[in-house]
């Protein structure tokens, strides 16, 4: 390698220092302070950055054992399942349907979605809230399961419309050509070439779901129907008091699923994450 | 026999009806609607018709269990005597502004780095990713333990290393320092779709128009403001509207930073309309509220189908 090239590259790694450090440093600070002692951990005079006094569980058998963080992980996990399949098996036939067929007002119907893709959470959830309390949904986590495909929807469809176009027509044909129906062609067809799509949308859905907050938030009170988000954020804290070692604890606990998910898809991740605003 | 017949009429009836049906479904007139109207029923019942209630809750005086009457716009012209409203409104553009602007400039600086020739270009992306898909509610729980009144590792680092003078200050409880903490969050969580988008948008230019603009004598900072920006311009202004949007509605980061204060100097239009919608009762007043974000809610809609769709297709 020339010397100059060389030089470039070492530069651009320094240069990234200061940004990853940032991006990284909160993660590694919780994960840290979850395995400290509650000695050294308001300890005014102690390092915060290391661990000097040896780590201990404590905080996670508190969270797991004292708290009910098995149960809002549980509902997290049965309300993100949920409603990212509902989601998903909603937005594929619709998206196939606005990418592919012609029907009356088919254009006007791609923008109208696309136009709920970008209503914001914050702006509805106050009539939502009525909406599922006259759905006798009101505390209960079916609410959510309910509620928030009404902002996946939109997006898996819009995302999906564009790995459907990419699909090259001719090939569908061929195969009602050779006398398949056009469920069979999308079932044999289409949907086996849009696999990496569909594997895209599904994540993005869980990852979206298993994060939202403001839905489950206002929809749910009662302990035993709290996602995990919402119970670490406000089960944890008792007034005024809050119990940093446990909090932190239930912070990198609930990040996990998302974090293997993560480690696995990461192109994913990336290709949707600019499919989603670029298509 | 006569039953026989009977019967094999029947069923060769019911063949062909199920026959007609899969025979609609072949044709697109009738698959399209079918298709989509799952979504379609889903996103008017639960998006469209609470979008109405909202229009209707604001221009009526709404509270929790009593019967609502029509009283105009006086909701939306109420909230205009109320400081905590006005203070707000304020926040808002503060936060969006200088949150967006950050997000921007940085971002283009590190989808540029992201570009360059690196080592471990994976794990450098997986990590420069990671405060996006990490639930926002709770690494912003870390935040504040790391914005903490007492044992702060933020003001314990600056005063460390010389920047801060002791005790440093108190973050979360005091009004600019607050907005300061609360940008810096967003900042964090939302730079990671900057950089990526930007980085997508950097891969597809095309190196001959580099080669091009070298030979004619063009330095770095010449081809960057010749070449780079001017092809970036639409993926910027998407990725600028997109994120607009999501800033202006935040409400993870504030309602679990700060709950809007200290007196209501980080409130924003949804952390209010929680507050007075939901834990005072008042509906009307807190609908109208979450309604202010509607105008700029539809600039950008306008923005997107105008421009930005334009030229996708």
């Amino acid at each position: 390698m020339p010397r100059r090239k060389l030089r470039n590259r070492i530069a651009a790694h320094l240069a990234l220092m200061p940004f990853l450090i940032f991006a990284v440093f909160p993660f590694y600070h919780m994960a840290l302070t979850s395995l400290k002692q509650n000695r050294e951990l308001y300890d005014r005079n102690a390092v915060p950055l290391l661990i000097r006094q040896g780590p201990t569980l404590e905080h996670y058998q508190k969270l797991l054992w004292d708290t009910g963080f098995l149960t809002w992980t549980k509902n997290s996990l049965l309300v993100t399942v949920c409603s990212t399949v509902v989601s998903l098996v909603i937005g594929t036939i619709a998206a196939y349907a606005l990418a592919r067929l012609k029907f009356f007002a088919v254009a006007s119907l791609g923008t109208g979605i696309f136009v709920t893709y970008l209503v914001p959470t914050s702006l509805l959830f106050l009539p939502l809230a009525q909406v599922v309390n006259w759905l006798g949904l009101g505390d209960s986590k079916w609410a959510l399961i309910v509620t928030y495909p009404t902002f996946l929807v939109p997006f898996c469809t819009w995302l999906l419309m564009g790995y459907f176009r990419t699909v090259p027509k001719e090939v569908e044909e061929c195969a009602m050509v050779d006398g398949a129906t056009r469920i069979q062609a999308l079932l044999r067809i289409v949907l086996p070439i849009a696999v990496p799509g569909l594997v895209c949308a599904a994540l993005f859905a869980f990852t979206l779901s298993w994060n939202e907050f403001i839905y489950a938030l206002t929809f749910t009170s009662s302990s035993d129907q709290l996602t995990a988000s919402v119970g670490v954020t406000s089960e944890l804290i008792r007034g005024d008091i809050y119990y940093w070692g446990s909090l932190m604890a239930g912070a990198v606990l609930a990040s996990v699923p998302i974090v293997i998910l993560y480690v696995f898809f990461l192109d994913y991740y990336v290709s949707g994450l600019t499919a989603g605003a670029i298509k | 026999m006569a039953i026989g017949t009977v019967g094999v009429a029947a069923a060769a009836d019911r063949t062909s009806l199920r026959a007609k049906a899969w025979g609609l479904l072949d044709r697109e007139e009738w698959l399209g609607p079918i298709f989509v109207s799952p979504a379609l029923i889903l996103l008017l019942l639960l998006v469209a018709y609470p979008f109405c209630m909202a229009l209707y809750f604001s221009v009526s005086n709404a509270f929790i269990g009593r019967p609502s009457h029509f009283v105009g716009l006086r909701n939306f012209i109420d909230l205009w005597g109320s400081d905590a409203f006005r203070q707000t409104f304020q926040n808002a553009f503060v936060f969006s502004g200088a949150a967006v602007g950050a997000k921007l400039f940085l971002g283009i600086s590190l989808a540029l780095l992201l570009n360059e020739q690196l080592w471990f270009k994976r794990l450098i992306r997986g990590a420069v990713l990671l405060p996006w898909v990490i639930p926002t509610a709770l690494s912003t729980l870390g935040w504040s333990w790391m914005f903490n009144s007492l044992y702060s590792v933020v003001n314990w680092t600056g005063l460390a290393l010389g920047l801060m003078n002791p005790p440093g200050p108190n973050w979360l409880g005091q009004q600019y320092y607050a907005m300061t903490a609360v940008v810096v969050v967003n900042i964090w969580r939302g730079l990671p779709f900057f950089a990526i988008t930007i980085l997508a948008g950097l891969v597809a230019i095309p190196r001959e128009l580099y080669e091009a603009a070298e030979a004619d004598g063009a330095g770095p900072v010449a081809r960057f403001w010749h070449v780079t920006l001017p092809l970036l311009k639409p993926v910027l202004a998407i990725v600028v509207l997109f994120s607009t949007i999501f800033t202006f509605s935040d409400f993870n980061i504030v309602y679990v930073l700060t709950h809007g204060g200290p007196i209501n100097s980080t409130h924003l239009f949804a952390t209010l309309a929680r507050q007075i919608g939901l834990e005072t009762g008042r509906i009307g007043e807190g609908a109208a509220i979450s309604l202010y974000l509607f105008p700029a809610l539809m600039i950008v809609v306008w923005a997107q189908l105008r421009f930005v769709r334009k030229q996708a297709y």
